[in-house]
Parts: C-alpha cells; sequence; structure tokens
C-alpha cells in the first residue's frame, strides 16, 4: 500500500500547488496580454479588475471544474462505467432549457450584469438542472436499477434538448444567448458565484468521499455489495443527490462545460490506483485544475478576444480520450 | 441430516422477470458442515445461494440459526453470512482497485463507517490473501490480474468477513487444478473450525468431496443427502438425463460423463 499511498499524497499536492501557481497566473492574464501584479498595487483601476473580475473568474473556473471533476468521478463509480460523465442523468438538457425558458418568458440577456438578471438566469439553469435529473428518477422508477436510471437520463436528455431547440426557434433573439450558455464560459462569475459553488461544493465534496466505501464496494457488483450489508438504496439516492447538486451548481454558473467531468476521473486513475475515496478527492483537484488551466489558455490564445472555454475544453478532452483509446489498444484491449 | 440447522427454507419461491425459478424449496443446511449444490443448467441453484444469502426477494422464509434472516439488519447478517458471487467481479468496473482494497472490503460489515481499519481488520484481511494465495499480488489492481488469479482475491475478499456461513457461487471458476485442491483445503480448515459452508459447484468431483449434495431441477430440490450414498448417486443421475456414472476411486467418489 504504502506505493499508491506516497502517489495519491503526491499527486494531491502537485495538483493543489499547480492550481495555485495558475491561479496567480490567471490574475495577471487580461485582455492586453500578461500584466505584472506587482505593479497592480499602485493602479487602483488595475486591482479592481484584477480583484473583482480575474480572481474570481479564475477561482470560479477551478471551483466550477472541481464540481464536474467530483461528479464525474461520483458518475462513473456509481454507473459502474468509465464514460459515465456528470450530465448523463439530463442535467445538461434540463438547465439549457431552464436557460432558454428564463431567456423567452423574460427577455434576460446572459450578458447583462446585473444581479437580478445573473440570478433569474442561473435559478433558472439550477432548477432545469435538478428538476431534469428528478425526472429521470421518476422515469427510471428510483435509483435501484441503474440501467433504467442511464436510459432514462438519456431519454429526458433527447426529450428536454428537444424541447429547448423548439423554444429557441420560437424566438429566434435568444438563439446567441442559448449558444453562449451551451459553449460554456466563465467569463460571468464573480465573488457570489464562487461562494455559492465553494459552499455546494464543501457540501458534495464531504458528502461523496464518506458514501465512497458503497462506490467500491458496487464495483464488486450488486449482489455483493448488498451482501456486505450496505442500505444500497439510500445510500445510491444519496449519491445521485450529491451528483445532481454539484453538476447543477457547475452548469448554473459556467454553462455546459464539455469532458472535464469525464476526464478528471481518468487522468487521476491513470496516475494512481486507489479506492473512490480518495479518487473523489483528487478528481476534485483534477477537474479544478483542468478547467482553470482551460480557461488560462481560452483567455490567452486569441487574445484580446477570447475562446469560449467549452470549445476548448471539448478538444482537448477529446483528444486526450482518443489518446487514451489508442494507447489502450496498443495495449492489447485492456 | 444431522446436528443443528444453520441455515433453513421453508416454502422459498423466487422469481426472476415474470417467471417463478423457485418453487417451494424446503431445506435444512447443518452446522459446521460443508454442503454442495448441484444441477443441470437453470435448475436455480444460484438463484437458491442468493435467497439464501438474502440478497433476493422472496416468497416463504430463510431462518439463520432459527432466526428470520429477513428480520436481521443488514449489517449483522453479513457479519455472520459471507456471500461469494459467481463470474469476474464488476466486469472491469473494479480493474483500478488494489487487491488489498478488495479484500479490505471484506471488512466493511464489522467497520465502524469512515473508521481506519483495525489491527483485527489488517489480520483478517492478511490470512485470507495468504490463504488464497494472493498476497504477494497485494499492491497489484485487480484489472493486471487473470480470470483466475481475480477469483483467488475475490475468494480472500469472502473470507476475510470471517463470517460463520460462507455461501459460494462456483468458486473453482477459472482456477487451475492446483489452486482447486487448495480451495478445498480451505473449505476443509473452515469445516474443522466449526464454519458452515455452502457452495454452487458444476464440477460434480468437487461437489462430491462435500459432507452433503443438494440436488436440484427445475425450480425443486430433489435430494439432499450424503455424497457416499447410492440414492445421492441415482439423484443426480437422473438430474443430468443419466448421462453421469459414478466410480469409487482411491477412496473418493468420482462421477464420469458419458
Amino acid at each position: 500500500m504504502k506505493e499508491q499511498h506516497r502517489r495519491a499524497w503526491g499527486l494531491g499536492i502537485a495538483l493543489v500547488a499547480m492550481a495555485a501557481a495558475l491561479l496567480v497566473l490567471g490574475a495577471g492574464i487580461g485582455s492586453t496580454g500578461f500584466e505584472n501584479l506587482l505593479a497592480v498595487g499602485d493602479d487602483p483601476v488595475a486591482l479592481q479588475i484584477v480583484r473583482d473580475i480575474r480572481l474570481p473568474r479564475t477561482l470560479g473556473a477551478w471551483l466550477a471544474g472541481a464540481l464536474l471533476g467530483l461528479a464525474g468521478a461520483v458518475a462513473q463509480g456509481l454507473f459502474r462505467n468509465p464514460l459515465a460523465d456528470p450530465y448523463l442523468l439530463g442535467s445538461a438538457s434540463g438547465a439549457s432549457l431552464g436557460v432558454a425558458l428564463a431567456l423567452s418568458l423574460f427577455g434576460l440577456s446572459p450578458a447583462s450584469t446585473q444581479w437580478v438578471v445573473r440570478l433569474g438566469l442561473t435559478g433558472a439553469a439550477f432548477l432545469g438542472a435538478v428538476m431534469a435529473v428528478l425526472l429521470t428518477l421518476l422515469l427510471a422508477r428510483g435509483v435501484q436499477q441503474t440501467l433504467r436510471l442511464l436510459l432514462a437520463g438519456v431519454i429526458v436528455g433527447v426529450v428536454l434538448g428537444a424541447a429547448k431547440d423548439l423554444l429557441t426557434i420560437a424566438s429566434a433573439d435568444i438563439l446567441q444567448a442559448i449558444q453562449g450558455f451551451m459553449l460554456g464560459s466563465t467569463g460571468l462569475v464573480g465573488w457570489g458565484a464562487c461562494a455559492v459553488m465553494g459552499g455546494l461544493g464543501a457540501v458534495c465534496l464531504l458528502l461523496g468521499w464518506a458514501l465512497a466505501p458503497v462506490l467500491d464496494g458496487l464495483a464488486l457488483g450488486e449482489a455483493t455489495a448488498a451482501s456486505l450489508g450496505l442500505p444500497l438504496g439510500a445510500m445510491r439516492a444519496a449519491l445521485v443527490a450529491v451528483l445532481a447538486l454539484a453538476t447543477g451548481a457547475a452548469v448554473a454558473q459556467t454553462g455546459l462545460i464539455a469532458f472535464v467531468g469525464l476526464a478528471a476521473p481518468h487522468l487521476v486513475r491513470s496516475v494512481v490506483k486507489t479506492t473512490h475515496a480518495r479518487l473523489i478527492v483528487l478528481s476534485t483537484a483534477m477537474g479544478g485544475l483542468l478547467l482553470m488551466a482551460a480557461d488560462l489558455l481560452a483567455r490567452w490564445m486569441i487574445a484580446p478576444q477570447e475562446l469560449p472555454v467549452g470549445v476548448l475544453t471539448a478538444v482537448l478532452g477529446g483528444s486526450y480520450l482518443l489518446w487514451l483509446m489508442h494507447r489502450r489498444s496498443a495495449r492489447g484491449g485492456r | 441430516m444431522t446436528g443443528q440447522a444453520a441455515l433453513e427454507a421453508r416454502g422459498v419461491t423466487a422469481t426472476l422477470g415474470l417467471a417463478e425459478v423457485l418453487h417451494g424449496i424446503d431445506l435444512s443446511l447443518a452446522a459446521g458442515r460443508w454442503t454442495s449444490i448441484v444441477g443441470p443448467n437453470g435448475a436455480g441453484k444460484s438463484t437458491l445461494l442468493k435467497v439464501l444469502a438474502g440478497l433476493l426477494a422472496h416468497g416463504g422464509e430463510v431462518r439463520l440459526h432459527g432466526q428470520s434472516l429477513a428480520a436481521l439488519p443488514g449489517r449483522l447478517r453479513a457479519q455472520r453470512l459471507s456471500w461469494l458471487g459467481q463470474g469476474v467481479a464488476g466486469e472491469g468496473s473494479a480493474d483500478d482497485l488494489m487487491v488489498y482494497d478488495v479484500a479490505m472490503l471484506g471488512r466493511l460489515p464489522h467497520q465502524r463507517w469512515l473508521a481506519a481499519p483495525s489491527d483485527a481488520d489488517r489480520t483478517a484481511v492478511e490470512r485470507a490473501l495468504r490463504s488464497t494465495q494472493a498476497w504477494d499480488w497485494r499492491e497489484r489492481p485487480l484489472g493486471q490480474l487473470s480470470g483466475g488469479e481475480r477469483q483467488r482475491v475475490l475468494l480472500a475478499r469472502a473470507l476475510a468477513v470471517e463470517a460463520e456461513l460462507l455461501l459460494m457461487d462456483e468458486p473453482l471458476a477459472n482456477l487451475d487444478p492446483p489452486h482447486q485442491a487448495d480451495w478445498m483445503r480451505a473449505v476443509r480448515a473452515l469445516v474443522a473450525d466449526g464454519k458452515t459452508v455452502v457452495s454452487v459447484l458444476h464440477e460434480l468431483n468437487a461437489a462430491l468431496a462435500a459432507d452433503a449434495v443438494v440436488v436440484m431441477a427445475a425450480g425443486r430440490v430433489t435430494h439432499h443427502g450424503a455424497c457416499g450414498d447410492a440414492a445421492t448417486h441415482r439423484a443426480i443421475e437422473a438430474v443430468f438425463e443419466h448421462r453421469v456414472a459414478f466410480h469409487h476411486v482411491a477412496g473418493q467418489w468420482l462421477a464420469v460423463p458419458h
């Protein structure tokens, strides 16, 4: 156990250190390129930009990524499927439908920084995500059967996605706003959003970590987990709640960000083989680092323009998974 | 059967999907003995074992030392009754778990939630892994092991529970002959230690090494008797369409298919 123990700690420390370094870097990268943070002290406007825009945004990217990494690790354990991602239970489509509804009903603009508007959109996305998961649970008649849950999630995703498309076509002026949400962005994350994600993230992480032995048991099969005396029904419901809450919180603040939740647990597992308790914690840190790095790249690559971070994570995450597949098949199918 | 009953089934029925696969099973399994369950494919052996382990909703009643199994809290049941399922664990979802961590899962029923493993837990895990010759791989992930090696780890997981009753479904699957012999030795040691072992076995010769055999066909128990009894042999011949013959060789009963 010693070697994996050491690796897990090493990875954890490395992830935190890199995130801290990127946070400092992120505070310095703006639309005019990299600025010296030390010079900011003399300029009140620059200080305000760093304090009120860049810092919360960079930290927010870490938090949203962390929530997705956490949700991904839980989803993959819960569904016993390495391809499971946080949006599996329909939360992504639910959140987009929520945003589309809010936009078409109230004509809100996602670019608006007015807090009532932001709160309305964020709330709609969160509500949509949670309602979609509840609908999935209803269709699957509870959490007992994983396969039924998976299928119900796919169905809810497709149907709500279609409803969102219908709404978008009916009121074409929200098309661009919806598109922005679907691509994901960390541009509008402020301190309030950071506080919400941080608070929910802490609760989800604690719960996920406490329920991790169930995921270890489930890895050996449903019946074996039950034979160990685990109250599977209640614990699975709690894990679905963690999954829905973490995904909903991230999606509501940053829109749909692809691949972070899928790739983070894989990246952790490629370094260290460990129980779900550690996997969940490390995957949280890994997800945070991934999205933070992607956010920095998105801001820096075509500055002063900015890439939607979701596009970047999709391209990077997709390439990573392709490489992973290639490496696995090169090793002889395992 | 002599001796006190460790497990009793009374009028047990079970359904998979819409079909009833167990039709009113009455069975009494003696404590401190090794009982094998044999029968053709689809006879309901695995289903019966799951019912006996308290893992499947069923009609009728199962009693553990006279106590209703259904009324027993899950954790207490798991401490007293260890179950080993059939097939490769989790179809790959357990590949990233370390052998040691897998065996330690067997201690879950004894541990306080989230508490670190105690010395007793570590001792039990080491003993279990050593008894299946899996101790040397303790720091390897399950995904790097062959089918037979995995089976030995899963067996160790079931042994690590240190339950008074062990229910095993096809424990010899994927094991090579020397490790099959090791398994039988381990079972004999458990029984000598006062434990009760129930195993579903396709390998008739291994099944005949037990103290008693339960013969099943089409969801019913057709016979329950000692391994050496002519009546037991006749019952086994009957459920296998009279295509096995019994020979007594070197003090042991052998079933030869023909």
